[in-house]
């Protein structure tokens, strides 16, 4: 318990900096102070109210107070660009980007730790050899470049898959839920959600495998062969689940990191997403969502880091509760 | 595994540190993969010294073809080794100039990395108490910031320039190395030829650089080679974003540039897949020369 608190007390203070950063960020830039909320074509009234919003006619000191209440409350200002508030921007967005996001990190998983523990089984053979320098390569690739190619290929040579976007334009869906559980979508989905998967993939397998080679070299697994048990039932009941507990903490890192690099990927496929979002509003010096969707980005993956320790901490009963390190 | 590192390293006396420096360097010879990683920066460091005299043409040059037409997205061949882009560029050219950009930012941020990540390090472990506390707070608050969204705000707010994507960088990649080197340190500063050295009234900064920061010097190295491949990835991924310099040719540029030309629909392979293929060359050699120091300073890795 305390280490959650401590951990939690960790969490608010890295959001409060960040905060505080991009603070001083937007109101050191060039030209009027007020350019982080106020767009010059904003009629009079409306400039009135942002400026009582966030209080931009009093000392810097003040706005910073009200800036961090404003940030709690969820209170970001208008959108130069949408001309609409921007949590509600966000938040049209947001599911396209965790559904990207966990379909490709769970496609991603699936096959790395499935393939980790087989490639373990067959460590020093030639599918080893084969394998591993393969992954290695794709690890090494841009993710946007590995998205370029399947689009050209899947996208526009073959025609499989749409190139690019989150439905096809012009498509109506009575509500939001429908549109995401629409064949439509899913068939947006599978070209961005791959190249996420491809690049994704060798860190769980990477992982699975060397702590599948931990595993096997303990007693309980000498004991399990000595009892006669076939191969594939040692390596799922006895060596993957004690294998799994480091993929499991990578997997909660892993979406904290995704959201914020999936901004190359969502570019590429023009997928309305977070990290889209993001890039365009910082090309349009649309500031108020620049803010918003690079605070949101910070936040997601401070979260999965907190959760990544307590996953930790609650899985392997060896973690210590004392000091950190 | 530090205590196998830390006999390896301390048992040497002194007067050995030179050798051990360029052993240090060799090292990747022997490791088969690190070796071809070592082989792959070579030739990539040859290319872009020579740049000038090996592409044949300026990169951002418009060619036209022997009858006066312009020279647009023309297939591989001689007269273009790997065709021309839509507005009648060379893309070989381009290809051999990126590599510059490339190499440019990817070992200067990698030596920043590695300079800022063991300076905390060594500070942060070696007094401990509340510089310690202070320094691995800082550590914490920059992993908590988002890598490439964090690059893109500062090339996107300072402008899009070389420098201000190292900056983003650099103010971000140094906590891993720094936390790893911190640890070594810990055990490091404990060890007998470290209280020697007090006892006869060496200061701290003599101890820190002259007894303490040698020791640790391979695990820089590793970090450092490591931090190249990220640095190399992290400026494609800007560039291609559009937050890169608009002047300077770089593998991101090139593939932003095929991308927003629609090279994706004409199919124009030769234009978007040789840099693609350039950067996993690069970002792969680092993973195989770290590899290669891994496999040597962590002997219990090995499997």
């Amino acid at each position: 318990m305390r280490l959650i608190l401590t951990r939690l007390a960790q969490m608010l203070f890295v959001l409060w900096v960040v905060a505080t950063l991009l603070f001083y960020m937007f109101r050191l830039m060039p030209g009027d102070p007020t350019v982080a909320y106020i767009d010059s074509t904003f009629t009079e009234e409306q400039i009135q109210e942002l400026r009582r919003t966030f209080g931009l006619d009093r000392p810097l000191h003040e706005q910073y107070l009200i800036y961090l209440r404003n940030l709690i409350v969820g209170e970001f200002g208008e959108s130069f660009h949408h001309r609409r508030p921007v949590l509600e921007v966000l938040g049209d967005v947001l599911p396209n980007t965790i559904i990207l996001t966990l379909s490709g990190l769970l496609v991603a998983y699936a096959f790395g730790t499935v393939v980790g523990a087989w490639l373990a089984w067959k460590r020093g053979t030639w599918v080893e050899a084969v394998t591993i320098p393969t992954v290695l390569t794709l690890r090494a690739a841009p993710e946007f470049w590995l998205g370029m190619v399947l689009l050209a290929v899947f996208g526009f040579k073959l025609g499989w898959f749409p190139s690019g976007g989150a439905n096809s334009p012009g498509a109506t869906f009575p509500s939001e839920w429908s549109r995401l559980i629409s064949r439509d979508f899913l068939w947006h989905l599978v070209l961005p959600a791959a190249t996420l998967a491809l690049y994704l993939q060798g860190l769980p397998l990477l992982l699975m495998r060397s702590n599948m080679l931990d595993v096997m070299g303990e007693d309980f697994i000498t004991m399990a062969r000595m009892k006669g048990l076939s191969s594939w039932s040692i390596i799922m009941r006895h060596g993957a689940r004690n294998a799994l507990l480091p993929v499991a903490t990578a997997f909660a890192l892993g979406f904290g990191a995704s959201v914020g690099g999936n901004v190359v990927v969502e570019t590429v496929f023009s997928w309305p997403g977070l990290g889209k979002l993001l890039v365009n509003s910082i090309a349009a010096s649309d500031y108020p969502v620049a803010q918003a969707a690079f605070f949101l980005i910070t936040i997601v993956l401070v979260t999965m880091n907190f959760i990544a320790d307590l996953i930790y901490s609650l899985l392997d009963p060896r973690v210590s509760h004392g000091r950190r390190h | 595994m530090a205590d196998a590192t830390e006999a390896r390293l301390t048992t040497a006396p002194q007067r050995w540190r030179l050798v051990k420096l360029i052993r240090l360097l060799a090292a990747p010879w022997r490791d088969p993969f690190a070796a071809m990683g070592t082989v792959i920066y070579a030739v990539f460091l040859l290319i872009a010294v020579f740049a000038d005299v090996i592409a044949p043409h300026d990169p951002l040059e418009i060619l036209f073809t022997p009858d006066g037409n312009l020279a647009r997205s023309e297939p591989a061949g001689w007269q273009h080794p790997l065709g021309t882009t839509n507005l009648g560029r060379d893309i070989f050219s381009q290809l051999v100039v990126g590599t510059r950009a490339a190499l440019i930012v990817g070992l200067t941020a990698a030596v920043v990395v590695a300079l800022i990540g063991t300076l905390v390090g060594l500070i942060s472990g070696y007094f401990g108490g509340s510089i310690d506390a202070v320094l691995m707070r800082l550590a914490d608050v920059a992993l908590g910031i988002p890598f490439l969204p964090f690059v893109i705000l500062i090339a996107g707010l300072l402008g899009p320039r070389t420098s201000n994507v190292i900056l983003g960088i650099a103010l971000l990649l140094w906590p891993n190395t720094a936390r790893v080197i911190r640890s070594q340190v810990l055990s490091v500063r404990e060890r007998a030829f470290v209280e020697a050295a007090r006892v006869t009234g060496a200061s701290n900064a003599r101890i820190l650089f002259v007894h303490v920061a040698p020791n640790i010097l391979p695990l820089s190295f590793l970090y450092g080679s490591i931090a190249v491949g990220w640095a190399i990835l992290t400026e494609a991924s800007v560039a291609f974003l559009g937050f890169g310099p608009s002047d300077r040719i770089s593998w991101g540029y090139m593939l932003q540039d095929a991308y927003a030309s629609q090279a994706l629909s004409r199919g124009d392979y030769n234009w978007f897949v040789p840099p693609g293929l350039c950067i996993v060359l690069v970002v792969v050699a680092g993973f195989f020369i770290s590899r290669g120091y891994e496999e040597i300073l962590f002997p219990k890795l090995k499997d």
